[in-house]
């Protein structure tokens, strides 16, 4: 038996790294052909099945299709003690459409909401299925005393939970490195807060929407230095879904289908506090992988509007940097120019972004691949993007400080 | 959406729906109970922690120090095997000043958590640790620190057996 | 469509504790052996990772923060997917016919020894509002089941006990195996009731262990690997996590995750064109339930087949020749890995004194068990 190490790979493969090779042998185009979301609310009514069953048949309405139509069920959500629910994935299958359907949960933290659109993807890509129907929900609400204390539990059960350390402070160990290495001001940081807040005045779905000033922010609570109060995104429930179809469904379909023309993924180690946290090359790892399967070569000139996972206000700038869509440490810059406004010349997070809308944790990555789907189609109303964009990209984020996930859309 | 939706599903509930009794809710407290083995690479950090030491280990191939330790090397596939001592001072890789505790409510007296990075092990790696004794306005990235144990016979083989790093 | 095959595979052992080595260790250990047997450095030439796991098995949120380590994955495409380790083996045969990745790996374990309250993460598995507060353990779903499928079909308590008696001693000639056993029918039957019609021994009891596989597609399989098993079909199905209104009876999560695996597979009569197959057996039967509802013979069929000894290892439809769960031990959801890991030693001619004779087509079937309608089956070959 010939072993690997005496072959390299790419002479056994049939067409090496070259994604447009691959593209070029036949890989099946996906399209995205419908979405629908609930409101993201500090508190629902709804239970899960409930948010997730509204969330799915709004996205088959929006393209006139029915359960009968669907093959496979793709669902998204994150930790399972937010809903109180062990195996969560299962007890919410149904509220999903996939009552005996094929189902599979995917789950990567905060890049779920992202993930779960590459797994539809790679559900109607491998030749499988036609049609698959992507669903991500998130009740935090269930979780007393507070959501943010199941996050005790993502840290090390031995080298780092018996220190007792709370969500925040990888947040603010990273913001802290990120603005010293760079030396930005907290001033710098606010106007993310500034811009999607106001951003997401227009969005109907918004749980915080607000018109405020970047001395607001600074004047907020401080919570864990320096990480203020209007730096960070709600807990929220909601959930969000899309349809997603082969090519030929697409074009039966619609005449605007959206159609996803690179995903990338990519987790970094685990042993977090050995990293330098002032940049996320796992995003420019995921980034790299979906700009090569997209044949994007200048993803500045070629990306019309992003929607990176804005969790707290310094997140989209350390997440553009990733994303190779600005400079290390100039993300900053462009926000303050106006560069990243709606209007702007690459706006960034014209939804509103999770400090917005809400953070249902894995719906909110949804959120922003769905954002993606009706700014490309025209239909984001009073959000609309000027010009005509072509080509978007989302982007979400989890785990500690570790994965990225990278979904471009295109028309 | 498309521009057309003008409602969207979900209703928001309140605190006062709570309070005023009108949300029926069903309350669950799990046990949820785990005893984790610490396995061959921890077991030893946590022997030795108990000793008043920190140990990290070492691979061959990128030379690297890790701290903690971990019997394959997550870059190079490597295994490692090499056992090193390292020393029980640092510098402050970041930082932050806690006001909340892990749900959310308000701390009197706020944490310092920071990474350290531990002198002996390869540049930038670090753990997860507490600063103490310093006051918040001295704290800066760059900072040398030491750590402060638990007395001998308090130390039981964990993390906490340091009690806090403290500015050398 | 392209075609797949598993190209290595490695494991830890199964044993009811492990307290020298942690998850990760274990982890570890399989993946050191499966990268080996297939060839390849993680590290250059696996191009996407999914683990199985869920994060109450685990006691970690967001377990999937702690797997790229130890499988040799940082910063590569890794992903969990809480489901059988079927699902997950599935979830890399996707990628790899969407044609942007040719190697890919799945890893599933257990550490059913760390959780000490596990009858409670089960339950914690129940609806929070209809069912749990009832504050019954959670294995009165398998007693109801078991009751409705005796009724329906008329298959016995002795057939459901020589289940045990076949997959323990099967078990004893696994060297992996945590639970070989050499036991009468007798001492079965008489074993604890502890949950009407359902006994203690027909409860396979848990183990510690992981599985890692690597798979590849078709050129690259065969350079990587002088046989390689070929994955002929898959399929998947979830019925409803409602105890109000499923199938009781029935097990249609399986008959559906069949239909399509053998539609994908091309396999018209899974009779006379499977040779053997690993079927879920957390309890015992589930064995038989689950014989019926993937095809392997008619309703009410499976308990004379056992009874006659049709699926011993020497019979004509050997089933679980591991020693299935009962007799390996519980993996929690790694056990889906399990049955797929004996059909791959089977076909490769390695699985020593249980080796078959003949074996070309093997069928591996997971469960997500109690409280769930979850199943995923795979049809491989050589």
């Amino acid at each position: 038996m010939k072993k690997m190490r005496d072959v390299p790979l790419r002479e056994a493969q049939l067409c090496g790294d070259n994604w447009q090779g691959r593209l070029a042998m036949g890989m099946r185009k996906v399209a995205v052909v419908g979405a629908g979301m609930t409101k993201f609310m500090r508190r629902a009514q709804e239970t899960g099945r409930e948010l997730a069953y509204q969330a799915s048949k709004m996205a088959l309405d929006s393209c006139e299709m029915t359960l009968d139509d669907i093959d496979s069920v793709a669902l998204g959500t994150a930790p399972d003690a937010f809903d109180g629910v062990h195996m969560k994935g299962e007890y919410l299958s149904d509220g999903a459409g996939a009552w005996n359907k094929p189902y599979m949960r995917c789950y990567v933290g905060g890049g779920t909401g992202v993930f779960a659109v590459i797994q539809g993807w790679y559900h109607v890509a491998s030749g499988l299925f036609d049609t698959c129907l992507v669903v991500c929900e998130e009740k935090m609400s269930s979780c007393k005393p507070h959501p943010q204390g199941a996050f005790l539990t993502i840290f090390d059960h031995t080298t780092e939970r018996p220190l007792k350390p709370n969500l925040v402070w990888i947040f603010a160990l990273e913001m802290n490195r990120y603005m010293t290495v760079h030396g930005l001001d907290k001033k710098d940081i606010a106007r993310v807060a500034v811009k999607n807040k106001r951003n997401a005045l227009d969005h109907p779905c918004a749980q915080v929407a607000a018109d405020i000033t970047v001395e607001d922010v600074l004047n907020s609570e401080v919570l864990a230095w320096p990480v203020q109060r209007l730096d960070i995104s709600p807990t929220s429930d909601g959930a969000a879904a899309i349809v997603m179809v082969a090519e030929h469904v697409a074009k039966r379909i619609t005449d605007n289908p959206v159609w996803v023309k690179g995903v990338g993924w990519s987790l970094d180690t685990a042993y977090w506090t050995s990293r330098d946290l002032y940049y996320p090359r796992y995003v420019e790892s995921a980034a790299r992988m979906a700009y090569d399967m997209a044949g994007i070569a200048e993803p500045r000139k070629e990306i019309h509007i992003v929607e990176p996972y804005d969790p707290f206000d310094y997140k989209e700038l350390h997440h553009l940097e990733g994303l190779l869509l600005a400079d290390k440490g100039d993300a900053a810059r462009l926000t303050a120019e106006g560069v990243t406004a709606r209007d702007g010349n690459m706006p960034v997070c014209p939804s509103g972004g999770m400090l917005g809308v809400g953070n249902p944790i894995a719906a909110a990555g949804l959120m922003k691949v769905s954002e993606i789907f009706w700014q490309l189609r025209g239909e984001a109303g009073k959000r609309q993007v000027p010009g005509q964009p072509r080509t978007g990209l989302a982007q979400s984020w989890g785990d500690l400080m570790q994965v990225g996930c990278v979904a471009i859309l295109g028309i | 959406m498309s521009a057309n939706i003008e409602s969207f599903p979900g209703t928001p509930l309140s605190q006062a729906d709570f309070d005023e009794g009108n949300i029926l809710t069903t309350h669950w407290k799990p046990r949820l109970e785990y005893g984790w083995d610490a396995g061959v690479a921890i077991g030893r950090y946590l022997a030795e922690l108990k000793n008043g030491r920190i140990i990290g280990m070492k691979c061959r191939r990128c030379r690297r120090t890790v701290v903690p330790p971990r019997l394959v090397c997550e870059w190079c596939w490597e295994p490692i095997d090499e056992w090193v001592y390292l020393q029980d001072t640092g510098t402050v890789n970041t930082f932050s000043v806690c006001y909340i505790r892990w749900d959310a409510s308000r701390a009197k007296e706020p944490l310092v958590p920071a990474v350290i990075e531990i002198d002996g092990a390869s540049k930038g790696a670090g753990i997860l640790h507490l600063l103490d004794e310093v006051s918040t306005e001295d704290i800066a990235i760059g900072m040398r620190v030491k750590a402060v144990w638990k007395p001998a016979e308090e130390r039981t083989g964990s993390i906490t057996d340091i009690k806090y790093f403290k500015p050398v | 469509m392209r075609e797949v095959a598993i190209v290595g595979v490695g494991h830890s052992g199964f044993r009811s504790i492990t307290p020298d080595m942690s998850y990760k260790e274990l982890m570890y250990e399989a993946a050191a052996r499966a990268y080996e047997d297939a060839g390849v450095d993680p590290r250059r030439d696996v191009q996407s990772f999914v683990s199985v796991a869920e994060d109450f098995n685990e006691g970690t949120s967001i377990f999937d923060e702690y797997v790229p380590d130890q499988i040799g994955g940082v910063l590569k495409p890794v992903h969990t997917i809480p489901g059988d380790g079927i699902h997950g083996l599935i979830a890399a045969y996707m990628q790899v016919l969407t044609g942007a990745m040719d190697v890919v790996m799945v890893e599933a374990h257990s550490k059913a020894s760390n959780v000490l309250t596990l009858t409670d993460v089960v339950a914690y598995a129940m609806d929070p509002i209809y069912n749990r507060p009832l504050g019954a353990n959670p294995v009165f779903i398998a007693g109801m089941e078991m009751n409705r499928y005796l009724h329906h079909t008329g298959t016995t308590e002795e057939q459901c006990a020589q289940v045990v008696v076949k997959n323990r001693s099967n078990g004893f000639l696994n060297p992996s195996a945590a639970y070989g056993a050499s036991l009468s029918l007798d001492a079965v039957l008489a074993s604890q009731p502890v949950s009407y019609p359902l006994k203690r021994l027909e409860i396979s009891s848990h183990a510690d262990g992981a599985i890692v596989m690597v798979l590849a597609s078709g050129d690259v399989a065969e350079q990587l690997s002088y046989l390689p098993i070929w994955i002929r079909g898959v399929g998947w199905c979830n019925e409803t996590p409602s105890l109000e209104t499923r199938d009781w009876e029935g097990a249609t999560y399986a008959r559906k995750a069949a239909e399509m695996a053998y539609r994908v597979s091309g396999i018209r009569s899974p009779r006379l064109e499977i040779d053997f197959a690993e079927v879920d057996d957390t309890f015992a039967y589930k064995e038989l339930q689950h014989m019926e509802a993937l095809g392997l013979c008619r309703d009410g069929e499976a308990g004379l087949l056992v009874e006659e000894g049709a699926t011993e290892l020497d019979g004509d439809l050997p089933i679980n020749p591991s020693g299935g769960s009962l007799g390996v031990g519980h993996l929690l959801d790694a056990s889906g890995l399990a049955r797929v890991l004996e059909v791959v030693l089977q076909l490769r001619g390695e699985a020593g004194e249980r080796q078959l004779e003949d074996a070309e087509t093997g069928l591996a079937f997971g469960w997500r068990s109690i409280p769930t309608t979850s199943g995923a089956a795979v049809v491989l070959s050589v």
